[in-house]
C-alpha cells in the first residue's frame, strides 16, 4: 500500500470515528451545562461553567430509580428464562433423534421470519386475554423465548464433540444429567453470547412496555420512562436537552460497560446472526 | 432466507448411527444411548414450544382473525364484531382519510427503504474494506467505534439525534460554517419533501397539472414524487449512523473468509490491486451482500421506535410509517383491527420487497 492511499485509509476512517463518537461526546458535556450554555455553545465538548442540575433532576426528581429497578428486573427474568428455554430446545434440535424434530426446526426457522413490528397487534391480544397486561410477566414472558436463541444454541451445540456426552451416557449418567452437567458447561462461550444478546435487546425494548404497561407508570422500564423525559411545553415541542441527554447516557451506561468488557461476545453474536441469513 | 452463510459457528451434526463405535453388543448399547431419545427430545423442547405457541403463533392467528373485525381493543374480545375485509378496504380502495394517511405512511417508508438500505450498505462494506486492510494499525478501536451505536438503546440515541438536529444544534451550526448563508433549518419541523424543495430551487414552484390531478390511493402524484421530508432525512441520517457498524462487522466476517490463496493467485498472475477488488472480492461477498440487504430491507419497514420518540408522525404526517400507524391506530384511535390489518400489509410488503431483491440478486448463469 502506498503512502498515500494509507493516510487516505486513515483519514476517512478518523473522520467517521470522529462521527460516530463526538455525538456521544458532545452528549455527555451537554448534561453538565446550563440551558443557556446548551444554546450558546451547541459544539462545546466541554461546559463552561458545569452545574449538576439535569443530574439531580433525573436522579432525585424523576422516577429514574424505579424505572432501572423495573429494567433490571424485566432483563434478568427475560434473560434467565431465554437461557434456559432456548439452550434446552437448542440440544434437543442439535443432539437429540427424535420424531417431530424437522417440524419443530421448521417452525422456530418460520417464526424467524416474521419481522417483530407484525407482533405488536398479537402480543397484546394475548396478554390481554391472559390478564397481563400492567405485569411484570406481561413484559417477562413475550421476550422469554425467541427464535433467534434456540437457533443460535443449536448451532453452537452442534459445534461440540459428541466424544463427552457419549462417554458420560456410557457411565450411566441420563439424557439430562448429560446436558446439565457435560454440555452445558461446555457451551459456556455460548451461552455468554446469548446471555449478552438478550440482555442488550431486553434492557433496549421499547416497543413492548410501550403496548404493555404504558398506563402504569410503576412498571415503567428505563427506555420508556426515558421517552417521557424532559419533555415541556405545549404538546412537548420544548426540550430540555441537559436532562433528555442526562438519562440517555445512564440508559447506554450498563451495556456500554458490557459492550467494553466482552467485546468479542458482540462480535460473535453479530456472526451467529448472520449465519441465520 | 437460504444464502451461504458468512461465518459458520457449527458444523452440521453427523447423523447419529455413525457415531455407534462398537457393532458388538450393539442392541444394548443403543438402548442406553439412543433410548428414550425421542421423549426427552420432545420434552426438551417443549417449555419452548409453548413459550413460542402461547405468545408467538397464537397470537398471530388470533390477529389474523382481528383484523377481519371491528375491536377497539379496549373492550373485551368477545364483543367484536366481524366486519369481512373492511380494514383492508379501508386501507386500500376506499377513499378518505384513513387510505390517505395510509398512502402516505408507505410513500414515507418507501423513500426511507431506498435511501437507508443503500447508504448503510455501501457505507458498511467501505468501512469494512478499509478496516480489513493488513496494513493497517488501530483497527480494534475503529471497529469499536463504528460498532457501539449499534448497541445502544433506541430512545437514547432518538434524543441524542434531536438535540444534534435542534434548531441550534450541531449539525445546523456546521452547515452554516462551511456553507455561509444558510438558514437554520429547523430539521424536525419541517415538512417540505427534498424532491419538491430542489424543484422549488430551480424555479418549479407549483406542480404540473398532469401530476397534480392524478391520484394513486388518494395521494396526488405530485405528492407521491415529494421525495422524504426534511423531518424524514434526519431520521434517515440516524438509522444509518446506528445500522451501519452492525453491517459492518458482518462484511468483515465475510471478508475474513475469503481465502488468501485466492488473492495470492492473482497477485501472481498479475492482476492489479483493481482488478482483484472487482474480480474477486466483490464476487465473493454476494452471500454477505444478499443477508446484509435482506436484513436491511427488513428492519427499514419496520421502524417505529425513533418516529415515536422525535417526530410522532409529525410534521405533517410525512414522518408517517406503517409501523406508527399501527401503534396509532391501535393504541392511539382504539382501531386494533385496523392496526391488525396493517400489520399483515407491511409482512406483505416485506416479503414482496426481500423477494425483489433476491431476484435481482440472483446469480446470473
Amino acid at each position: 500500500m502506498t503512502a498515500v492511499r494509507r493516510a487516505t485509509a486513515y483519514l476517512v476512517l478518523t473522520a467517521c470515528a470522529l462521527v460516530f463518537i463526538y455525538p456521544f461526546v458532545l452528549s455527555l458535556a451537554t448534561t453538565f451545562k446550563p440551558r443557556d450554555e446548551v444554546a450558546a455553545h451547541p459544539v462545546l465538548p466541554w461546559p463552561l461553567s458545569p452545574d449538576s442540575r439535569a443530574w439531580e433532576n433525573v436522579l432525585v426528581h424523576s422516577d429514574f430509580p424505579l424505572w432501572t429497578i423495573n429494567s433490571v428486573v424485566v432483563t434478568v427474568g427475560a434473560t434467565l428464562l431465554r437461557l434456559f428455554l432456548d439452550s434446552l430446545a437448542g440440544y434437543a434440535l442439535a443432539r437429540l433423534n427424535w420424531r417431530g424434530r424437522g417440524l419443530v426446526f421448521g417452525l422456530v426457522l418460520a417464526i424467524l421470519a416474521v419481522p417483530p413490528i407484525v407482533l405488536t397487534v398479537p402480543r397484546f391480544l394475548v396478554l390481554k386475554e391472559m390478564g397481563l397486561l400492567n405485569s411484570y410477566a406481561g413484559l417477562i414472558l413475550p421476550l422469554a423465548v425467541d427464535a433467534v436463541g434456540i437457533f443460535i444454541m443449536k448451532q453452537f451445540f452442534e459445534g461440540l464433540p459428541r466424544e463427552l456426552e457419549e462417554a458420560a451416557r456410557i457411565d450411566g449418567a441420563n439424557i439430562f444429567q448429560t446436558y446439565w452437567r457435560v454440555v452445558l458447561p461446555l457451551a459456556r462461550p455460548g451461552i455468554i453470547t446469548l446471555t449478552i444478546l438478550s440482555f442488550q435487546a431486553t434492557w433496549n425494548e421499547f416497543l413492548l412496555p410501550l403496548i404493555v404497561v404504558r398506563a402504569s407508570p410503576e412498571h415503567w422500564t428505563l427506555p420508556f420512562g426515558l421517552s417521557t423525559l424532559g419533555r415541556g411545553g405545549a404538546g412537548g415541542q420544548t426540550f430540555d436537552y441537559p436532562v433528555m441527554l442526562a438519562g440517555s447516557m445512564l440508559t447506554i451506561l450498563p451495556v456500554a460497560v458490557i459492550f467494553f468488557v466482552l467485546q468479542r461476545f458482540f462480535v460473535r453474536g453479530i456472526a451467529a446472526g448472520a449465519v441465520k441469513g | 432466507m437460504a444464502t451461504g452463510t458468512p461465518v459458520a459457528v457449527g458444523r452440521p451434526a453427523r447423523p447419529t448411527a455413525t457415531t455407534d463405535p462398537t457393532p458388538l453388543r450393539r442392541g444394548r448399547r443403543r438402548g442406553r444411548l439412543h433410548g428414550h431419545q425421542g421423549l426427552a427430545g420432545w420434552l426438551f423442547v417443549s417449555p419452548a414450544l409453548l413459550g413460542l405457541g402461547l405468545f408467538l403463533l397464537a397470537p398471530i392467528l388470533l390477529a389474523l382473525w382481528v383484523s377481519f373485525r371491528n375491536w377497539s381493543g379496549l373492550t373485551p374480545l368477545e364483543t367484536s364484531t366481524p366486519i369481512g375485509v373492511e380494514n383492508y378496504r379501508d386501507l386500500l380502495t376506499e377513499p378518505g382519510v384513513i387510505r390517505t394517511d395510509f398512502a402516505k405512511s408507505l410513500r414515507n417508508n418507501l423513500y426511507y427503504v431506498l435511501g437507508v438500505v443503500p447508504a448503510q450498505t455501501i457505507l458498511a462494506f467501505v468501512l469494512a474494506v478499509i478496516v480489513n486492510n493488513q496494513m493497517l494499525r488501530g483497527k480494534a478501536f475503529f471497529r469499536t467505534a463504528f460498532y457501539f451505536p449499534s448497541v445502544t438503546s433506541s430512545i437514547a440515541v432518538a434524543f441524542i439525534f434531536v438535540f444534534l438536529f435542534s434548531p441550534n444544534g450541531v449539525v445546523n451550526v456546521l452547515l452554516s460554517a462551511l456553507l455561509p448563508g444558510t438558514v437554520r433549518t429547523v430539521w424536525l419541523n419541517e415538512a417540505g419533501g427534498v424532491v419538491h424543495i430542489a424543484l422549488r430551487w430551480i424555479g418549479v414552484d407549483s406542480p404540473p397539472a398532469l401530476l397534480a390531478d392524478h391520484d394513486f390511493m388518494g395521494l396526488s402524484y405530485w405528492d407521491w414524487l415529494s421525495g422524504p421530508s426534511v423531518a424524514l432525512v434526519a431520521i434517515m441520517i440516524l438509522a444509518v449512523w446506528t445500522t451501519t457498524g452492525t453491517f459492518m462487522l458482518m462484511f468483515l466476517a465475510g471478508l475474513q473468509n475469503i481465502p488468501e490463496e485466492l488473492d495470492e493467485a492473482a497477485l501472481i498472475d498479475g492482476a492489479t490491486p483493481r482488478q482483484r477488488f472487482w474480480r474477486i472480492t466483490v464476487p465473493l461477498m454476494r452471500p454477505t451482500l444478499f443477508l446484509v440487504l435482506t436484513l436491511g430491507i427488513i428492519g427499514t419497514w419496520q421502524v417505529f421506535d425513533q418516529i415515536y420518540a422525535m417526530t410522532s408522525g409529525g410534521p405533517q404526517k410525512t414522518t408517517f410509517t406503517p409501523a406508527y400507524l399501527i401503534y396509532r391506530d391501535g393504541f392511539e384511535n382504539s382501531a386494533m383491527g385496523r392496526a391488525a390489518a396493517i400489520a399483515f400489509i407491511v409482512f406483505a410488503l416485506i416479503l414482496v420487497f426481500t423477494g425483489l431483491q433476491r431476484l435481482a440478486l440472483r446469480e446470473k448463469e
